[in-house]
Parts: C-alpha cells; sequence; structure tokens
C-alpha cells in the first residue's frame, strides 16, 4: 500500500475544508436551528410526543441524517469530480497508487467531513431539546458508516459526472426524497398501512430506523435489517467503484 | 549508454476506431534528451499519455528503467515525471502545498529540505505561500515542473513546455532543461517548435498520423542541413560545365543557364571564393548569384508529407 499517497490525498481533501471551515461549521449549525424551529416548535406544537419521545427529541436522528447523508454526497463527488474538472487527475492517474487507494484517500476525507458536520449538529441538538444515547457504540457505527456508504456513493457520482449541474442532481432529485419520505420527520407507524409498506421498498428507511433506534430503541424495522441494508449498499457501492478503476470508465481513456 | 525507456510496438486505438499510435518503437538512453516533433494531432500526447499511465495501450510494451508499466506500474512510474501541456493545477492550493502533495502521491514522505530545493531551483521560493491563482501563466508553469520533480523522477516528459509562452520564459525553460539534464534526468520533450529541438535535443524523433517517421541524431539532422546550395546564374545558357570548373562540386540546371554549387556551411573553406574566381576565368558572365539553404523546418515538412527530404 502507497500510505504517502493515501495520507497526501487526504491531507489534501482536508485542507480545502480547512479552508472554508466557517461555512462548513456555520452551515450545519444554522440549518439544523432553523429545522428545530420549523419542525420542532411550529410542527411539534401540535405532536406532542412520538412512541413516548418529544417531537423535538425524535427528529434528531433523521436531521442528522439527512446533513451528513446530503454532505459525504457532496463532499465526496466534488472532491473528485474537481481534479476532472481541473484536469489535475493527470497526476493521480500518472501516480504510483492503485484504487484502493484512492478511494481511502478521497472518501477517508468525504467521511470524516460529514462525521465532523454531523457531531456538530447533534451538539447543536442538545441546546434545544433533550437528547439521550441508549447505545453510543450502534450510534457511532451507523453515523461512521452511513459517513461512509454515501461517501462512496458520492465518489461514484463525482466519477459519473461530466458537468457541475450533474453533481447535484442525485443529491436532489433522488436522495432527498428518499430522505424526506424516509421517515427523517416522523414514524412509519404514522402512515396509512398502504404506504407503510410501500415505503419499506425506500433503503433511506433502515437507515434512519436504526439510527433513531440507537438514541431511544425505538425503530420502524429490526435493528438488524437496517444493519444489512447499509453494509449491502456499502458493498454495493464498493462493488462499483472496483468495475470504474477495472474498466477506466470515465477516468482513463 | 543504458537504455532507461524501452518502448515495444505500442499501439492505441479509440473505441470509434481512431489508432492514435500505429505500433511505435523507440529506445531512449539515459540522460539524453529526445524532442518528438510532429503536427497537431500526430499521436505526440497520446505516445506520453499512454507511457506515463493516462492511457490505456491496446498493444505493445514500455519498460522504463527495466519495470513494465502495466504489471510493475508502482516502480515504472515512480522514475517518471509529467509536465503536462494545459496548466492544469488546484487554483486555491498554496504552492508549498501542491507540490507536498505530489511528493507524497509518489510515495515519498514530506521532506522540507527537498522541496525547498526544487523551489529555490524553479525560482518559486518566493511564492512557495501563494495560492497558485495568484501566479502569472509563467510561474505556473514552473510549478508543474516542480511537481513533477517532487519525487526525483529519472525520466521526465515535457509535453509541449513553451507551447504559447513568451521568447523570455522560453529561454528560461531551457535552461531549466540544460540543469536538468546536467543532473543526469532523461527528459522527452514534445514541440512544434524546430529551433526548440536544435536548442536543447541530443536526438530529434518525428512522429506524424501515430507513426515514428524518423529517430536521429540532432547534430546528423543539423549537418544535413548545414548543406547550403548557391546558385551562380549565367548571363548565356551553356551546354556543359567547362573542364577548368571540374574541380568543384558543381551541377548545371535545365537551361544552362545556372550553375549549381552545393558546399557544407560548418566547413572550414567553403570554396565559394576559388569558384567565383574560376567561373570568371572560364569566361562566364554572372548575372545573379542566389543561396538557399533547406532548413531542419523543410526536413519535417518533407517527411511528414511523405516526399522526400
Amino acid at each position: 500500500m502507497n500510505w504517502s499517497a493515501i495520507a497526501a490525498i487526504y491531507r489534501f481533501e482536508m485542507a480545502r475544508f480547512f479552508r472554508t471551515l466557517a461555512q462548513s461549521f456555520l452551515s450545519p449549525v444554522l440549518s439544523t436551528s432553523l429545522y428545530f424551529v420549523v419542525f420542532g416548535t411550529a410542527i411539534g406544537s401540535r405532536i406532542q410526543e412520538v412512541e413516548g419521545v418529544s417531537y423535538g427529541a425524535f427528529i434528531v436522528p433523521g436531521l442528522i441524517m439527512l446533513s451528513v447523508v446530503m454532505l459525504a454526497i457532496s463532499n465526496a463527488s466534488f472532491g473528485i469530480y474537481f481534479p476532472k474538472f481541473l484536469g489535475t487527475i493527470y497526476e493521480l492517474l500518472s501516480a504510483p497508487v492503485n484504487f484502493i487507494e484512492i478511494v481511502i484517500g478521497y472518501v477517508g476525507a468525504a467521511a470524516t467531513k460529514s462525521l465532523f458536520v454531523g457531531l456538530v449538529i447533534l451538539v447543536t441538538a442538545t441546546f434545544f431539546v433533550d437528547i439521550r444515547i441508549e447505545h453510543p457504540f450502534a450510534m457511532a457505527a451507523f453515523l461512521i458508516l452511513s459517513c461512509l456508504s454515501f461517501s462512496l456513493l458520492g465518489f461514484i457520482v463525482g466519477i459519473w459526472a461530466s458537468n457541475f449541474e450533474q453533481i447535484s442532481l442525485v443529491p436532489q432529485l433522488v436522495v432527498t426524497p428518499l430522505i424526506f419520505l424516509g421517515g427523517t420527520f416522523y414514524s412509519i407507524s404514522m402512515l396509512p398501512p398502504v404506504w407503510q409498506t410501500i415505503t419499506l421498498f425506500n433503503p433511506v428507511v433502515y437507515l434512519i430506523s436504526g439510527f433513531r433506534w440507537s438514541f431511544y430503541g425505538l425503530a420502524d424495522v429490526p435493528i438488524g435489517f437496517s444493519l444489512l441494508a447499509i453494509l449491502v449498499f456499502t458493498g454495493t457501492c464498493l462493488a462499483v467503484i472496483g468495475w470504474i478503476f477495472k474498466t477506466g470508465w470515465r477516468i482513463r481513456s | 549508454m543504458t537504455t532507461i525507456l524501452s518502448i515495444r510496438d505500442l499501439r492505441k486505438s479509440y473505441a470509434d476506431g481512431f489508432e492514435a499510435l500505429k505500433g511505435v518503437s523507440l529506445d531512449i538512453e539515459q540522460g539524453e534528451i529526445l524532442a518528438l516533433l510532429g503536427p497537431n494531432g500526430a499521436g505526440k500526447t497520446t505516445l506520453i499519455s499512454t507511457v506515463c499511465g493516462i492511457t490505456t495501450p491496446t498493444s505493445g510494451t514500455v519498460t522504463v528503467g527495466g519495470h513494465d508499466i502495466q504489471t510493475e506500474f508502482r516502480a515504472a512510474r515512480r522514475m517518471i515525471g509529467l509536465v503536462p501541456q494545459e496548466i492544469a493545477l488546484e487554483p486555491f492550493e498554496k504552492v508549498w502545498n501542491t507540490v507536498r502533495f505530489s511528493r507524497g502521491l509518489f510515495g515519498y514522505g514530506s521532506d522540507n529540505a527537498r522541496i525547498e530545493e526544487i523551489l529555490r531551483k524553479l525560482s518559486l521560493w518566493d511564492k512557495r505561500k501563494n495560492a497558485i491563482k495568484e501566479l502569472s501563466g509563467g510561474m505556473k508553469r514552473r510549478v508543474l515542473i516542480a511537481k513533477a520533480l517532487a519525487h526525483e523522477p529519472r525520466v521526465l516528459f515535457l509535453d509541449e513546455p513553451t507551447a504559447g509562452v513568451d521568447v523570455e520564459l522560453r529561454k528560461d525553460m531551457w535552461e531549466i532543461v540544460a540543469e536538468l539534464k546536467k543532473a543526469g534526468v532523461t527528459i522527452i520533450l514534445t514541440t512544434h517548435y524546430i529551433e526548440e529541438a536544435e536548442a536543447i535535443a541530443d536526438r530529434v524523433g518525428v512522429i506524424d498520423k501515430g507513426e515514428l517517421r524518423l529517430v536521429q541524431d540532432k547534430n546528423t539532422l543539423m549537418a544535413q542541413m548545414g548543406k547550403k546550395q548557391i546558385e551562380v546564374m549565367l548571363a548565356d545558357p551553356i551546354q556543359a560545365i567547362p573542364d577548368s570548373l571540374a574541380v568543384h562540386n558543381l551541377t548545371l540546371n535545365g537551361n544552362g543557364d545556372a550553375l549549381v554549387y552545393t558546399y557544407d556551411t560548418q566547413a572550414d573553406r567553403t570554396g565559394i571564393t576559388t569558384l567565383l574566381n574560376d567561373v570568371a576565368q572560364a569566361g562566364l558572365v554572372l548575372r545573379d548569384v542566389q543561396t538557399r539553404q533547406s532548413s531542419l523546418e523543410e526536413i519535417f515538412v518533407n517527411l511528414v508529407s511523405g516526399e522526400p527530404a
């Protein structure tokens, strides 16, 4: 393994994050605060509790997932698309690195950034509502796995994209609807029975359900399913990336 | 001399059927400077990209320092540095960081002394804390060279290093190349400028339509170019060259009204004075005298158009 290359890519990507630290920090704090004001206060005043948890506290895991997933995708896609756009990818392709090292560097950095933002949101949320974490290790595992798997997805999007518009296409047109319809702001049990069944085809449901279980012990689907879902998703992303580098799709002519 | 880069029957075809390289074979000796000349779309950049790993070859082999670029890609690529044709740099990154990044990418730890040495050599030391976007075009080209040298390559590819740069910077580049050669780096550069090849190359290769048409020692080419012709136009046409002029290397043109004398400009004596004296003594009256030189450019143009030089 070319560890120096992994460290170089990771450090280079993190430097971009630190150059805009204020935005990186302030943006999630502000958006989380807005969600609490709108959903927690305005809507929450009409929904007292969900399965014994205050509505404000109930939406915290979903809010964290919402930001983490979106940021993981945008960070990772931008991270690999930018060298393609600038032409600096020539250096990556002519360096003694293999695809595993490139992925670890870029995806590792994107996952770190989104993990940082997830933790910032968690801390911000404690100023608004009382949060308890019943399964801290499971919480950490779900958070890290989500950061990693969606960074992998973002990496694929970045390789696929041939312009900046396409980079925002997947997060906006695919991921945002899945997250909003995936139980971020409600429990699936609140839905009519037909929709409860349809919702089970949304993979994000398993993610948010598992993550919320780690906080309050509440789950829409069994925790084992949640874990399996995220592992299958991660494995699928890895397989796609492996194919991309093997064939040189959209990278190497 | 030791061969450091060996290319054997290298071919590259694209999905649309276009053949960018049609079986290129070339050996490059350690420490030499090879200039690859060729028109746009000749395959110069494809050749470089394939050796460097950016493009996958369709067939053929390339070894760098004895390492195959595909089966031993790590060892092979560590020996190669590439300065691309386009200025491709992250605009917001600082000069120091981007050079350190390149060094890391090639598997070397951050050696501050080494990076400082490279930046000083390329007159970038004062700019080390500047963001790339703040630099002039010439400085950006230097940054590209610094990045390519960060891992101390033994073979350096310069893809049109002076395309679109002013005369002063071009001279600077030539000096940098000369210094690198002194340090033992093998250099392969592509260029459109024949004077660039003349100024810095040891050997010149001409590539056209994906084929290597010629690889020759520059001095041999220069000698060819050094041949000059003088045309002595006569007032009255003659049937044959007079016997008194037989000692000179003369030919008579078709109309019989001009004598063509071929000589070597690099020889100690050109023999022009003697010739002109002898012509006058033979009783021939001169109407005009013209000189003609076949340039490297002419040789190059003739080569790529398929006509004899």
